[in-house]
């Protein structure tokens, strides 16, 4: 982006707090957490009425234009401003630049997904992209930009409870049908559970047994208390991981693992669609052994022999599941190991070995021929619905938590290098609130939600917005965030709210030595 | 940007020198070194809370702003006294001899300093208080000449009605009736070349800045007059500014500029004060700003002040100064005339040849040029003279060699130029006879050497000279200045001739060959025609 | 398969001549590119291949014909109809200064290749006598992740480039000072943990002297435990975030000791940030 601003590009970000990109950008806005969908309602209903929209884009390749003004319409920048606390102008700004941009994109990260509303929130983007044509075009589109390294590729693989490998939907008879005789089983033709979903299913006492692969749930999820709890009450958990985490430490078995990433072989999948080759450069220590053995040899155990590649060749046994997947994924179908290793790395779709497709999807949103053009993308209606734990006299202040740059989700990784950058957990409060309650930069406090309490140090932070307070989570063993977050989830995708809590400060008491 | 400041909170002092810098214009990059002089005035020295505060407001990253102001010479970053007296250590004034300063005390600083620009009244010093000229006040030296200097000595620096008056800004009148295309025309056949050093022909300049589609255009007078020795634009400056808006107001209307940029250097403190209060006087007489004088050309000039070095004067090392950015030359191409100032066409042209301007618009056919005699001579100063005089008719016109010496040799073009000896004396002073002769004019500099001087001292004066003003950019100069300092003084303490001979000569090809600019291709001249020409540490010669 | 959109117009073929030799290269590449294209080796310490040319160490130099001064082949764009030499008997003395310049002032010892072009040009570094001046100085250990040792610093510009505007966008770091004097600094030399430094250690990747280093490997060299015979370089995907960087991990008995990224990735061109650079101790034995 850095280089992108260099060539003469415009860069708005819309975050609560000053980020480091706020600091390079244009123009910051910033809204008021969980009110997202009301600024780009806002900002599409003043493309359409400064008569910005792309008329011929969306007559030809959109549906449900009608109801998506309609719904809008509600949405003029005094109330938005009145809503997400962004000035009018500034919405304006923002809505004017985009619209008349040859080239535009909307990039987003956790703080767009992380909501009960994330799928919502992601709706109201797409229908922004749509109403300027903004889509299908190089060097314009919607970007998620992934905050970890494999997300994209487990998707990709059908780490998913309801897509096969290649994002086939598990309903599509035509799709299971492959799988079936590639695999000699019926593969069941329903969705399974998403990771809130089972936990869900753990608290009604239908899911007794749970095998975590590399995830330490036990710290990331929101409201640990009770995800630690539930883990504990199943009859049986396997956990197989890296690391010995705080989920291992709940387990009946645990696995060790090597390190994927540079103590084995295979691929991962980056922000841009691109899968890349991972290699092995270190032998695992100890008893830690590749997960595809783990599995190879569960399979074996429960009465199924699977062979990939030479035995012994981690090399030729990741191509041999590779070369699977390929007969099975036509997103995949053109990626050999040769030429993913000769082009660094393929973006999907890549459906022949012979051709690459351009580096951006839905192109055929502008296709000249009806047919080519295919299913026209829809337009979302989308209300805003504010963050499900709601600010009260009792929990006064909003709580966001986000990442630091030298840390990494809960720290089991980056934890272990001495990073000279890196200072323990604070909870980051804008120096006015600070004031108002009374505290002191470098104070100890209590942080009360309606699900726990923690305590840490008062940090001050002008870049954050009036009644906006920071936390990381990255270091749980010394203060556990996420039992302040809230488990609300999206209904659709899954993901708990952990961008939006309520919480109060309390004053600790002052120790007698003190006095 | 996002830039991160550790340096603590600024003084009031610090701020308030920001505030009135930034009252009247918007913060840009090309503040830094204004900014850097405003704080450094206002204290005596640059903090880190200062240079911190410095780039909070430009938005510019500490770390660079302390690049910058590491740079030269004239900043302090550590505390120093507001009161600064700079005493010359340079070759025209000690003739290479050990300088023995006073004291400094906590109120005031003594220093020494690279050649002042005051060889004319050698041994010379300079005071100031917070930035401003404090001294020396009595400045009687000769300065005679008729046409380039005909101003000099009266009272026409602060008098627009006295310059014009004395046919000032006929010159620009007359631009405005023959156009720019004639302007330029008339410049290409006169013949000017500049008179800075490199003698590259002005009308080329401008003619090419002219024709160049992308705008806008910049002129920027080079004033970082610094080669030891030269003092000729100092005294057009301190005695004539009017004549050199005039000619950058001409320069811009001929070329398409609407803007200029005057660069002083830092040791110019009185002219920079005559030329900010005749910049006041030309705008409030409507001759800089919008449509001078009726015509629909508006052009303005800012000045920018140096602040101690010399590689400043190279003429892109002058356009990073301005842009606020460590004075170090670029690589040519481009050359200025395709992407100079803020990568834009500019002309940048020696303040001496920019006098030339009104007179050759006015159709006026003399040809003169500036010399700066010092040294060993009875009157030092600058004498303007034909080109076609010999260097023997100007140090006579100088009342010859000072009574009771002997010349010894003669030092032509400053330290980046080369000695005549005593058999040279009837070589006329011209660009092209000086060329031919082995010897080069460069800005003028006439410096006459007596039996009393150490000439090996001179020369190691020489070779630190280009040590301390290497911007330390591309190896051959960064390193070979130190090297080459290191042979002459081995070789002044007796090592083996044979041997240091050849090194210096290997180390000085090299510079010359693979420098990025003038500093480093010449660093050797000097050195290379006392070996040559007067037989230095050859043959037991001292 | 729908149309690719191409980004660069095709460009425009012109001739030149090297070592007598007629070169086509595309408008736009400099003499380094064309003496590439012939294979002819030029040494470059200043150039790379993902900065902008800064042409300071001028170890490049050419002649071309019509130059009065020799070119840095580095930064100077071919033009229609130029006569290059790459092995004049003034380029090869131009190149045996600079090589002994540099060589009288600076620890080259882990400069890559500087010993073959001492062969090459027959420079003697030692000539300038033992009492020549020298940046030597005690290395920089100001934090666990990497060392600056100045005493190895060539000064060119590669990691104040990649630090500030060319990549990273921090502006740590600066040229300070000036002639022999200028070096690498911090605002007021302050040490790393009190500037702006986020460790990417771009800088570290395009540092062409070792000047800087990662600790481990700086430890190493001084404790005389770093073989480069028992090294081997694993190109993988960095572990944390979605961005995908290729990291080239060099690997000595079992452990990290360097980590870089290939130049050509379309992903960061070699750029990296702290995770990836230094944030492999979880698989350090």
């Amino acid at each position: 982006m850095l280089a992108a601003l260099r060539r003469g590009a415009k860069l708005f970000v819309v975050d609560p707090r000053r980020t480091s990109s706020a600091q390079w950008a244009h123009g910051w806005l910033s809204p008021d957490v969980g009110s997202d969908v009301a600024l780009a309602n806002a900002v599409a209903r003043e493309i359409i009425h400064a008569g910005l929209a792309d008329g011929a884009f969306i007559d030809r390749a959109t549906v449900g234009y009608a109801e998506f003004a309609a719904s809008v319409e509600e949405w003029t920048l005094e109330r938005a401003e009145a809503v997400t606390g962004v000035p009018a102008a500034s919405i304006r700004e923002l809505a004017h630049t985009y619209a008349t941009a040859e080239h535009a994109q909307l990039c987003w990260t956790l703080g767009i997904t992380e909501h009960h509303n994330g799928v919502d929130n992601v709706l109201s983007l797409i229908n922004l992209a749509l109403l300027c044509g903004h889509v299908g075009r190089y060097a314009s589109g919607l970007n998620p930009l992934r905050g970890q390294n494999n997300v994209q590729g487990g998707g990709d693989m059908g780490a998913i409870p309801n897509r096969l490998p290649g994002f086939q939907d598990i309903e599509d008879d035509d799709a299971r049908a492959a799988f079936d005789t590639a695999w000699g089983t019926e593969v069941p033709p329903t969705y399974g559970m998403h990771l809130s979903q089972m936990f869900d299913a753990m608290e009604h006492g239908d899911l007794r047994a749970l095998y975590v692969m590399g995830e330490n749930p036990a710290q990331s999820e929101a409201d640990s208390t009770k995800a630690i709890a539930l883990l504990q009450s199943l009859d049986h958990l396997v956990v197989q991981d890296v690391f010995f985490t705080k989920t291992a430490e709940l387990a009946d078995v645990v696995l060790p693992a090597s390190a994927s990433w540079c103590e084995s072989e295979g691929t991962v999948t980056n922000s841009e669609r691109r899968v890349q080759r991972v290699r092995k450069a270190l032998d695992p220590p100890g008893q830690a052994r590749d997960d595809v053995d783990i599995l190879l040899d569960m399979a074996s155990l429960l009465g199924h022999t699977w062979t990939y590649g030479r035995p012994g060749d981690r090399r030729s046994i990741a191509e041999g599941i590779w070369q699977e997947l390929r007969s099975l994924s036509p997103l995949h179908a053109g990626m050999s190991y040769e030429r993913i290793e000769a082009l660094g790395g393929i973006q999907w779709p890549c459906p022949d070995e012979h051709t690459l497709e351009p580096s951006f999807l839905h192109g055929r949103l502008w296709h000249d021929d009806p047919a080519e053009r295919g299913r026209p993308a829809p337009f979302s209606v989308v209300l805003n619905s504010p963050p499900v734990d709601a600010l009260d006299d009792d929990f006064p202040l909003r709580l966001t938590t986000g990442r630091r740059l030298d840390s990494y989700n809960t720290g089991v990784q980056t934890g272990r290098f001495s990073s000279p950058r890196r200072r323990a957990e604070t909870i980051d409060l804008f120096p006015a609130d600070a004031e108002a309650l009374g505290v002191l930069a470098g104070e100890r406090v209590r942080i009360v939600s309606r699900r726990g309490a923690v305590e840490a140090p008062v940090r001050l932070d002008t870049g954050l917005r009036p009644g906006l307070a920071f936390m990381t989570f990255h270091f749980p063993d010394e203060v556990d965030v996420n039992v302040l977050t809230i488990d609300a989830v999206d209904p659709k995708s899954g993901t708990a709210e952990f961008k939006a809590s309520a919480i109060r400060i309390e004053r600790l008491p002052v120790p007698a030595a003190a006095v | 940007m996002d830039l991160q400041f550790q340096g603590g909170e600024a003084s009031a002092e610090e701020r308030g020198a920001l505030d009135r810098l930034l009252a009247t214009q918007a913060p840009r990059r090309d503040l830094v070194l204004p900014a850097l002089h405003a704080v450094h005035d206002a204290v005596g020295w640059l903090s880190p809370a200062g240079i911190d505060e410095i780039g909070r407001r430009l938005d510019v990253a500490p770390a660079e702003v302390f690049g910058v102001a590491t740079f030269y010479a004239m900043f302090s970053t550590t505390p120093r006294p507001r009161r600064v007296t700079y005493v010359c250590e340079d070759i025209a004034c000690t003739g290479g001899a050990h300088l023995t300063l006073d004291p400094s005390t906590d109120a005031h600083a003594v220093l020494p300093s690279p050649c002042l620009g005051l060889c004319d009244h050698a041994p010379a010093r300079l005071e100031l208080d917070g930035g401003r000229y404090v001294g020396p006040m009595a400045r009687t030296s000769t300065l005679r000449g008729d046409h380039l200097l005909a101003n000099v000595g009266t009272t026409a620096y602060g008098d627009l009605v006295a310059y014009r008056a004395a046919g000032g800004y006929r010159a620009l009148a007359r631009s405005f009736e023959v156009g720019p295309a004639a302007v330029v025309q008339m410049v290409s056949d006169w013949g000017l070349v500049g008179r800075g050093g490199a003698a590259f022909p002005t009308g080329r300049k401008w003619a090419a800045v002219a024709a160049q589609p992308t705008f806008p255009h910049y002129v920027v007078c080079n004033a970082d007059e610094s080669e030891p020795g030269t003092f000729k634009d100092r005294v057009l400056l301190e005695d004539d500014p009017f004549a050199i808006i005039e000619a950058m107001t001409i320069a811009g209307f001929a070329t398409g500029a609407a803007q200029g940029y005057l660069y002083l250097r830092g040791e110019y403190p009185l002219a920079a004060e005559r030329l900010e209060n005749a910049f006041r006087l030309a705008r409030s007489a409507g001759l800089l700003g919008q449509d001078i004088e009726g015509s629909g050309f508006s052009f303005d000039i800012d000045l920018r002040v140096g602040a101690g070095a010399y590689i400043c004067g190279e003429e892109t090392a002058i356009f990073n100064s301005i842009e606020g950015y460590r004075g170090e030359p670029r690589n040519k191409p481009p050359f200025p005339v395709d992407a100079g100032l803020f990568a834009k066409p500019t002309v940048v042209n020696n303040v001496e040849t920019l006098a030339c301007i009104p007179h050759i618009v006015l159709g006026d056919a003399r040809e003169t040029k500036l010399y700066c005699l010092s040294g060993a001579v009875a009157s030092p100063g600058v004498y303007e003279a034909p080109l076609t005089v010999t260097l023997r008719e100007l140090i006579e016109s100088a009342g010859g060699v000072r009574e009771g010496s002997t010349l010894k040799a003669v030092l032509l073009g400053g330290a980046a130029g080369a000695f005549a000896g005593p058999d040279d004396l009837d070589v006329e002073m011209s660009f092209t006879a000086l060329r031919d002769a082995g010897l080069s004019l460069g800005s003028g500099v006439v410096m006459v050497i007596d039996e009393t001087v150490d000439l090996g001292a001179f020369l190691a004066r020489i070779a630190d000279f280009f040590v301390d003003e290497s911007c330390g950019q591309c190896v051959p100069c960064r390193v070979g200045t130190v090297r080459q300092q290191e042979a002459v003084a081995r070789l002044r303490s007796g090592g083996d001739a044979l041997h240091e001979l050849a090194l210096l000569r290997d180390v000085g090809v090299a510079m010359r060959d693979a420098s990025i600019c003038g500093l480093g291709q010449t660093a050797y001249n000097a050195i290379e025609s006392a070996i040559t020409r007067i037989g230095m540490f050859t043959k037991g010669a001292r | 398969m729908s149309e690719v959109t191409l980004v660069d117009a095709p460009r425009r073929r012109i001739e030149c001549t090297v070592d007598d030799r007629p070169v086509r290269v595309g408008e736009g590449d400099t003499i380094l590119g064309a003496c590439n294209r012939e294979g002819i080796d030029t040494p470059t310490l200043c150039w790379g291949d993902t900065l902008t040319p800064k042409n300071a160490c001028r170890v490049c130099v050419v002649e071309v014909e019509g130059s009065r001064a020799l070119v840095p082949a580095c930064s100077r764009k071919v033009e229609p109809g130029m006569v290059v030499r790459t092995d004049t008997p003034r380029v090869r003395h131009a190149r045996k200064l600079v090589l002994e310049l540099l060589g009288s002032s600076v620890d080259l010892s882990t400069t890559p290749r500087v010993d073959e072009w001492y062969d090459r040009y027959e420079a003697d570094p030692t000539r300038f006598g033992e009492v020549a001046r020298t940046v030597a100085q005690p290395a920089k250990v100001d934090n666990d992740l990497y060392v600056r040792d100045y005493a190895k610093c060539i000064l060119c510009y590669k990691c104040v480039d990649a630090c500030g505007d060319q990549w990273q966008g921090t502006f740590a770091i600066a040229v300070a000072g000036r002639g022999f004097a200028s070096h690498i600094s911090t605002e007021y030399d302050v040490p790393l943990p009190e500037s702006a430094c986020v460790y990417c250690g771009n800088c570290i990747e395009v540092c062409p002297t070792g000047a800087l280093s990662f600790k481990v490997e700086f430890d190493k060299r001084a404790d005389g435990t770093w073989a480069e015979d028992r090294q081997q370089v694993t190109d993988t995907i960095c572990p944390y975030c979605g961005v995908g960087c290729t990291l080239s991990l060099t690997v000595q008995d079992n452990q990290i000791v360097r980590v870089g990224s290939p130049h050509d990735s379309s992903v960061t061109h070699g750029n990296l940030c702290i995770k990836g650079r230094f944030g492999w101790a979880h698989v350090a034995r």
